[in-house]
């Protein structure tokens, strides 16, 4: 700190702590929510204290989902978002570290072609060409299938770059040594290359995991049965319009279910959470 | 920058890199010359019959006044989220940069919601103003207040901008943090010593070095409230009341997989493409810029 100023570290703690409690306040609401009944959060105002019906409402949300709405159990649901998230994360990790390594450490036609081709794909998300994807992947036959959640996201022009900027930090030397000692390309990438790359794996591993966790757009086309949906998909199709209809105890409870996941990544992975933030972004 | 050291193979770096090209042509480019076709063609109801039509699509795009409407819809809506989410992060950040005590614990506090979808932020907020049940609703109908979002346009575009920089502030905050920290602490100390208070020393020093983060977090939070906005729109309106809310993201989606209307879906999905490109192509040549900053 510059100079000791009283009253403006107080003003610090006095707005900080005002910005914990907003952006904390819809979950602590969720929270309480999710320990009520149904008929009392209906009561208006709803309660503010946590109620004692909370074991029920996430065993029942587990076990068997909501009465109206997505019936499906949201367990099953957690375990379509749980293999969607790693599956993507594994995937794209996997297929953009090798790309990168092909990019990087060889020499052969069209690579220019291929790294350009890889670049673009940034400029098209999913939400500029939703339609013909999804006939893609309807042709294919992948939909509602663990294939066609996961594949058609796992191509990644961000990891390819992340893998590329780090591979040409990597010392010549140790690539000279080991053409030298006669290793091969492949021997030099699993004893050197994938070692020296374990800590951007690790920050690429939080982000696509969250990314894939938090998949809505691309579940919402393909899943058409109730056992394929992902968690975020089943709190949209357990809210009625017309909110009283709502089962809002397990509603809330669900939602609880679906963001605990990835904000445990965050909070417990917070170092490698923000490389990976800040360097997919460079 | 390129490695003098390379290996040799004919065939090895074509098998490396074949799974990525693979999926990137299968499900990006197929699908996106997909969509650049299907908008020069018209289909009939039964989606039997399909004829070339030319540029047909895009002029009666438009020419709808509906569609005109999400554009400016979608413009006011993305550039209150960029600014408010910039605006409140960048105040929260320049606290945290100066506490000494808790400023983990800060961190750690402000940083979760990054983790929740943009669904579930929908879902979350829209429980709190629920027009019946929420908490919020009650206290702003006690104030006297007539709440009903289901009902008044502005009063849902007013909900989904709040749970879309709620779900944002986090990120924001982040970079905003790091750009802050890397600030030499030797130039605002100079300052003060010149006799320049906190105040100053943000507006002169502090403020002009992050203007490549917030020039960057511009782009990025546009880009935010163009797409990734859509879980949001989704689980509370639905892009009404009387399309209030429907930015372009959720009309494409709309029109297309609701409405069956393929060219007029596909004709959007190309106009909004070209608006990816144009921001990807803002984007990197500020990133440029930062390199030799």
């Amino acid at each position: 700190m510059v100079e000791n100023r009283p009253y403006l570290t107080f003003l610090a703690h006095a707005v900080l702590i005002t910005g914990v409690a907003i952006v904390a306040f819809p979950l602590y609401v969720t929270f309480v929510a999710s320990t009520l009944t149904a008929e009392q959060i209906l009561t208006v105002p709803m309660p503010l204290v946590p109620g004692s019906h909370m074991i029920e409402n996430y065993t029942h949300a587990l076990l068997s989902g909501s009465t109206m709405g997505a019936a499906a159990p949201v367990g099953r649901m957690m375990l379509n978002s749980l293999v969607m998230a790693l599956v993507i994360a594994f995937g794209k990790i996997a297929i953009s570290i090798i790309a990168s390594f092909a990019i990087v450490y060889f020499r052969f036609p069209l690579r220019n072609f291929f790294f350009w081709m890889i670049f673009v794909t940034l400029m098209l998300p999913v939400e500029v060409r939703i339609i013909p994807t999804f006939k893609v992947v309807s042709d294919l036959g992948m939909i509602n299938s663990y294939m066609g959640l996961t594949v058609p996201l796992i191509a990644s022009a961000t990891a390819t770059f992340l893998f590329r900027q780090f591979f040409l930090t990597i010392p010549e030397e140790l690539a000279e040594a080991a053409r030298i000692d006669g290793a091969g390309p492949m021997r030099f990438f699993f004893d050197v290359v994938l070692p020296l790359s374990k800590t951007s794996i690790a920050a690429l591993f939080v982000i696509q995991f969250i990314y894939g966790w938090n998949q809505y757009l691309w579940p919402l086309l393909i899943t058409t049965e109730e056992s394929m949906y992902t968690t975020v998909i089943g709190i949209k199709r357990m809210i009625m319009t017309g909110d009283a209809a709502t089962e809002w105890n397990l509603v809330m409870a669900t939602a609880m279910l679906a963001l605990l996941p990835p904000a445990l990544v965050v909070v417990l992975m917070q170092k490698w959470f923000v490389k990976g933030l800040v360097e997919t972004e460079k | 920058m390129e490695k003098r050291v390379v290996f040799r193979s004919a065939w090895l770096p074509y098998a490396l890199i074949a799974p990525q090209i693979l999926i990137t042509v299968v499900f990006f480019f197929l699908p996106a010359a997909q969509a650049i076709w299907f908008s020069f063609q018209l289909q009939d109801a039964f989606g039997l019959h399909t004829e070339f039509v030319g540029l047909r699509n895009f002029e009666e795009l438009f020419a709808d006044e509906r569609y005109l409407a999400s554009f400016k819809t979608t413009a006011f809506f993305s550039v209150i989220v960029a600014a408010s989410g910039i605006g409140i992060s960048l105040l929260l950040a320049s606290f945290a940069d100066r506490v000494v005590r808790g400023a983990l614990a800060y961190k750690t506090l402000l940083i979760w919601p990054y983790a929740v979808a943009p669904a579930i932020a929908g879902a979350l907020w829209a429980f709190l103003f629920a027009p019946s049940v929420g908490i919020l609703s009650y206290f702003l109908r006690k104030t006297g207040y007539n709440w009903d979002w289901v009902l008044n346009g502005d009063q849902a575009m007013f909900l989904v901008i709040v749970a879309a920089v709620w779900k944002q502030i986090s990120y924001n905050f982040l970079f905003f943090l790091a750009g802050l920290q890397s600030i030499p602490k030797s130039l605002l100390e100079a300052a003060a010593i010149d006799g320049a208070g906190p105040g100053r020393r943000f507006w002169t020093i502090v403020l002009p070095l992050l203007s490549p983060t917030t020039f960057f977090l511009l782009v990025v939070n546009i880009v935010y409230a163009f797409f990734d906005t859509f879980g949001v729109i989704d689980s509370i309106t639905q892009g009404g009341p009387a399309q209030a809310t429907q930015i372009l993201v959720y009309k494409v989606y709309y029109d297309g997989v609701k409405a069956g209307d393929l060219g007029g879906s596909s004709a959007q999905s190309v106009v909004l493409m070209a608006i990816v490109i144009a921001l990807t192509v803002v984007q990197f040549r500020f990133v440029e810029r930062k390199v030799n900053y």
